[in-house]
């Protein structure tokens, strides 16, 4: 077995225990760091096969922006295990049919002849990734890759009209009024005449 | 791999410089008064005339690709950049007075107006499937949020709602058609793309594939049957105004989408796309014309209207002879003009609390404005095809284009279809000349729509008595693709 070889099963061993720790583990929060781990090991399989751009994207989007999300909105939320796990006899027999159906068809993928492993191309570039998709992606690519900021500034825009609104009905403090307030506002004296003595 | 050469983003000077406008607008917007909402629509105005000018001159007069075939500026797309540009001028004037009256006047409108034209422009300069796609996002983009625009609206949430989901499908489709063409053809350049097509290897039914995603991506996003349910829902439910844009301008884009990838980049896979193509013809002509005289509202009635116009320029487009992208292009243009005429006539008879989108509601128009009710005579006319104006030059060419080809069958039948439409549009005209309303409300309208509106509907005549003022541009715009 070569390093290379050894490096792969390692990773891949981790990957899919930690995918099967993800589904298998009673706290939500433990899940979600199982998944990260998942993506990782992911990330560094990517890497072996030269592909360190891939590897690299994963983990900064991936690990680093959506699963950190994911990890807020699953600890913000209210989640009862039970519940979630009731009726798992139940949806076995629909669960087993979608799997067995998946297997065949990956078997039939695999087993096809366009996806063997002789007629896989290797990358025969000595250009890291990186770099190759750098030198494209700024000169032939430019004028795509700037629409596509266009499109992502026009979501901004869209997101910011449609849900930044004033509501009359809403309560919420206006800290710069509070700090201005004054002293009579809060205040009121009454003047009255002293009562007498209860009897 | 070189830099782009500065000759090249000289072709792309209109587009640069409306980018340039829609960032400056949307920082200028955020340090004006309520009451100076004023400033951003008369910059909006300005960047369109500047762009359109800078169209004008900034046009090769030839095919010419940028950006390694990502961008082409050829006669077709001048052509249509100058009606997108123009018509949208049209389309602030018009809703201008309507969404001041709903508080709707907005400085995020005409930024995403403005972003609109920008994506249609790059649609309509496209020559790659990747600058298509981004080119349909950015403007359907810009297009869900200002159906949305009226946030208090359920009626405008449920169609923005509709629209997004059915848009986002549209967009699955067409990107489904594209990756199966890229696998087939190995290329995203649609000149590449054709030549490949044309010696290509694989099997007839995996380019039928192909087709079969990329019409259907087409069809929803022009709205031909089957694909046609969210019109008119979304056109009834987004502020007159919204529709007005959404219904002139983007047409004009979304046809150019049609030509680029059919007749562009599919020339040889017509045998796919021509049955396709005459199915959604033959449905289309029926469900527009036949459902639109059950409707009450005029929007909906317009949406249907649409409908039966998507019909028509189809048939050029199925025709598939220079002739046929020609007439499409024609048909296409002077739609778009009658489209922002009647749904402006909407948005300028509406008034605060009132939305006149009811059919009844242009009931005797003749005596609260005799001048207005001339100017609808025309539109609607021109939408049934009767001469002298010019959707009836519209509709010859396209007939003529599609008995050229030996079909004269599907000519007979689009022309009985276009006689039982004409009912629904004729009955508009019968109520705004001889209904008449107890209180007359005298219709109160700003100069400049006034002046604009007078020459839309002119226009329409003008172009019905001299159709080949533009037929001559159409012919060369075909004969360039």
């Amino acid at each position: 077995m070569s390093y290379l070889q050894f490096v792969f099963y390692f990773f891949s061993a981790l990957t899919i225990l930690s995918a099967l720790g993800m589904i298998t583990v009673k706290n939500p929060v433990h899940a979600v760091l199982f998944l990260v781990f998942a993506f990782f090991n992911s990330a560094a399989l990517w890497i072996t096969l030269r592909a360190e751009f891939l590897g690299i994207v994963l983990v900064l989007v991936y690990v680093g922006a959506v699963m950190v999300l994911f990890l807020f909105v699953v600890m913000m939320l209210d989640i009862n295990i039970a519940k979630l796990r009731e009726g798992f006899v139940r949806f076995l027999p629909l669960g087993v049919i979608v799997a067995l159906a998946m297997v065949v068809e990956l078997g039939l993928i695999l087993g096809a002849k366009y996806f063997q492993l002789a007629g896989h191309p290797q990358n025969q570039s000595m250009l890291p990734n990186t770099e190759a998709l750098g030198n494209v992606l700024y000169t032939q690519y430019v004028y795509p890759f700037e629409i596509a900021a266009v499109v992502l500034l026009v979501a901004i825009i869209a997101a910011i009209a449609l849900t930044l609104r004033r509501r009359p009905d809403s309560k919420y403090t206006k800290p710069e009024q509070q700090i201005a307030i004054e002293r009579n506002q809060r205040v009121r004296i009454v003047k009255m005449s002293a009562e007498g003595k209860s009897k | 791999m070189a830099l782009p050469l500065a000759k090249q983003f000289a072709l792309m000077v209109p587009e640069l410089f409306l980018l340039g406008m829609i960032c400056a607008i949307l920082v200028i917007d955020v340090f004006l008064k309520n009451s100076q909402r004023n400033v951003t629509y008369w910059l909006s105005q300005f960047s369109l005339l500047i762009t359109g000018i800078l169209v004008l001159t900034m046009n090769p007069g030839e095919r010419i690709t940028g950006f390694d075939g990502a961008f082409v500026s050829d006669p077709f797309s001048v052509l249509l950049k100058l009606f997108v540009v123009g018509i949208t001028i049209a389309v602030f004037v018009y809703s201008r007075p309507y969404m001041r009256d709903r508080e709707l006047f907005r400085g995020e409108y005409f930024v995403l107006g403005l972003a609109g034209v920008l994506g249609m422009m790059v649609l309509i300069s496209a020559h790659s499937l990747l600058t298509i796609y981004l080119g349909l996002e950015l403007m359907s983009l810009a297009l869900y949020a200002m159906v949305a625009f009226q946030r208090d609206s359920g009626r405008a949430s449920e169609a923005a709602m509709k629209y997004f989901v059915l848009g986002a499908l549209a967009s699955g489709l067409l990107l489904y058609g594209m990756s199966i063409l890229y696998g087939l053809t190995g290329s995203l350049d649609i000149t590449r793309i054709a030549i490949n097509l044309a010696h290509s290897p694989h099997p007839e039914v995996a380019v039928g594939l192909a087709v079969v995603f990329i019409v259907s991506g087409v069809a929803f996003k022009l709205g031909a049957v089957p694909f046609h349910m969210w019109i008119p829902d979304v056109y009834e439910g987004a502020p007159t105004s919204v529709t007005l844009y959404m219904g002139s301008v983007t047409k004009i884009a979304a046809f150019a989408m049609v030509i680029r990838l059919l007749a562009e980049a599919l020339p040889s896979a017509h045998i796919h796309w021509g049955g396709m193509l005459e199915l959604l013809i033959v449905l289309s002509l029926a469900v527009g014309n036949v459902i639109a005289i059950a409707q009450t509202s005029i929007k909906r009635m317009l949406a249907y209207s649409t409908i039966s116009h998507v019909g028509f320029v189809f048939m050029g487009v199925f025709a598939g002879t220079d002739a046929g992208y020609a007439a499409a292009t024609y048909y296409v243009l002077v739609y778009a003009l009658m489209s922002a005429g009647a749904f402006g006539m909407i948005a300028l008879l509406s008034r605060k609390g009132f939305e006149a989108e009811n059919i009844e509601d242009f009931k005797g128009l003749n005596q609260r404005s005799p001048w207005l009710a001339f100017m609808m005579l025309l539109i609607m006319f021109s939408m049934a095809g009767i001469p002298p104006t010019v959707g009836f030059y519209a509709k010859l060419v396209v007939l003529q284009a599609v008995v050229q080809v030996d079909q004269p069958w599907l000519a007979l039948y689009a022309v009985i279809m276009s006689v039982i439409g004409a009912f629904y549009y004729l009955r508009v005209v019968k109520f705004m000349y001889f209904d008449k309303v107890e209180e007359v409300v005298p219709v109160r309208l700003k100069l400049d729509a006034g002046i604009l509106m007078s020459f839309n509907g002119l226009a329409l005549l003008a172009l019905g008595m001299f159709p080949s003022v533009l037929m001559v541009y159409c012919t060369a715009a075909a004969g360039g693709l």
